[in-house]
């Protein structure tokens, strides 16, 4: 019997099978918690879910490539999804041209600030360059960030990382630093959670105003665009 | 669904295609997305098909970086290592990024509210009277 079990162990922990399984149930417990604890911005989902997976595979002595050939299903969607941010940036085409000057102006510095404050905060703090050519893409919707990333020579995987920490700092603390800076038009608080924390920062606009929540799609969509364009240049631009 | 399904997978096939053939520093995905876009602008409208299916996919987008998230595990060495960096440059550089967007953005909206009307957005005045 338990050498049956044994055998079914085997062979369910290289499957694809258990990843799949495992990164859906444990995002579905992330939205459950995020939920019932009143939605409360630092129990992120996202969160809760790379907490419960990376703890089971700690547990079970699963190592992340072999959890990956079944969570890759997942993350390949990443693809195609960032090709489907087309359709919100059309549908608030006709807003976008209405504030394009300002949109163009603040997507660009906020966009440029985002990146060189981190790559100047971890040079600073003396990060080695594999840190800082992993953190300057990290304020983008992950897919781009990972890809520029590579283009540039930092670790995508890492860079997946800050991508994702960046968006849970947003969600958790955006809502008060835009108080502090005294900003109260909607359409500029959405936007700068947008530019500056992607989709994390977006979903979290879009609990707590639907404006803002327009705003913030079209900032992490723009600043893709701008970051995936203008990052891989300068670098070219710098390092050669 | 499949349809849509379809079309972004070609969107986005063809947007890896350019950028290799073409050496463009611009990932795949976003040339597939710039596709798309430059498709719906020549169609003048989002079939319903496509807004349904897009709007599914975004709507959980936040589990699509579930995977790459728990890649946390590989670097647990590196994180350790270079924890000071690391933690100051994603707080301050994602809070500085928020504030400086927002109040440029913010300031520059309200310098140009009043006079609105005067200034239609450069080259777009022309595509209006398709709609």
């Amino acid at each position: 019997m338990s050498a049956d079990l044994h055998q079914i162990w085997v062979y369910l922990s290289a499957n694809p099978l258990a990843g799949l399984t495992l990164t859906l149930v444990a995002y579905q417990i992330g939205v459950w918690v995020f939920e019932k604890l009143g939605r409360r911005p630092v129990l992120n989902p996202v969160l809760i879910a790379v907490i419960l997976i990376a703890g089971t595979l700690g547990l079970s002595g699963i190592d992340y490539r072999t959890y990956f050939d079944g969570a890759q299903f997942v993350h390949f969607l990443l693809g195609p999804a960032t090709v489907a941010l087309a359709v919100p940036l059309y549908n608030q085409f006709q807003e976008v041209r209405r504030s394009a000057l300002a949109l163009v102006v603040a997507l660009l510095v906020g966009s440029a600030a985002s990146a060189l404050s981190a790559v100047a905060l971890v040079w600073i703090c003396g990060g080695t360059k594999v840190t800082i050519l992993s953190m300057a893409p990290k304020s983008v919707t992950s897919p781009i960030a990972m890809g520029v990333s590579e283009q540039i020579g930092g670790l995508p995987s890492l860079t997946a990382v800050f991508v994702i920490i960046t968006g849970i700092v947003a969600a958790s603390l955006g809502t008060w630093v835009l108080n502090l800076v005294r900003v109260k038009d909607w359409r500029a608080r959405g936007f700068g959670m947008g530019v500056a924390a992607h989709g994390i920062g977006t979903a979290r606009a879009l609990q707590v105003n639907e404006v803002a929540g327009a705003f913030a799609g079209l900032g992490m969509g723009l600043n893709g665009l701008a970051t995936a364009l203008l990052l891989p240049t300068l670098y070219h631009l710098i390092w050669g | 669904m499949l349809g849509t399904l379809t079309l972004l997978l070609l969107c986005q096939l063809a947007g890896e295609l350019a950028a290799r053939l073409l050496h463009l520093p611009v990932p795949g995905p976003v040339l597939g997305m710039l596709l798309l876009f430059a498709g719906l602008l020549l169609r003048g409208g989002v079939p319903a098909a496509i807004q349904d299916t897009a709007g599914g996919l975004l709507r959980h987008l936040s589990l699509l970086f579930v995977p790459a998230g728990v890649g946390v595990m590989v670097h647990v060495t590196r994180l350790e290592t270079e924890a000071l960096p690391i933690v100051v440059a994603l707080f301050g550089s994602t809070l500085f990024g928020i504030a400086v967007t927002a109040k440029l953005m913010a300031f520059l909206l309200s310098r140009s509210e009043p006079r609105l009307e005067e200034e239609p957005a450069a080259g777009n005045s022309a595509k209006g009277d398709r709609t």
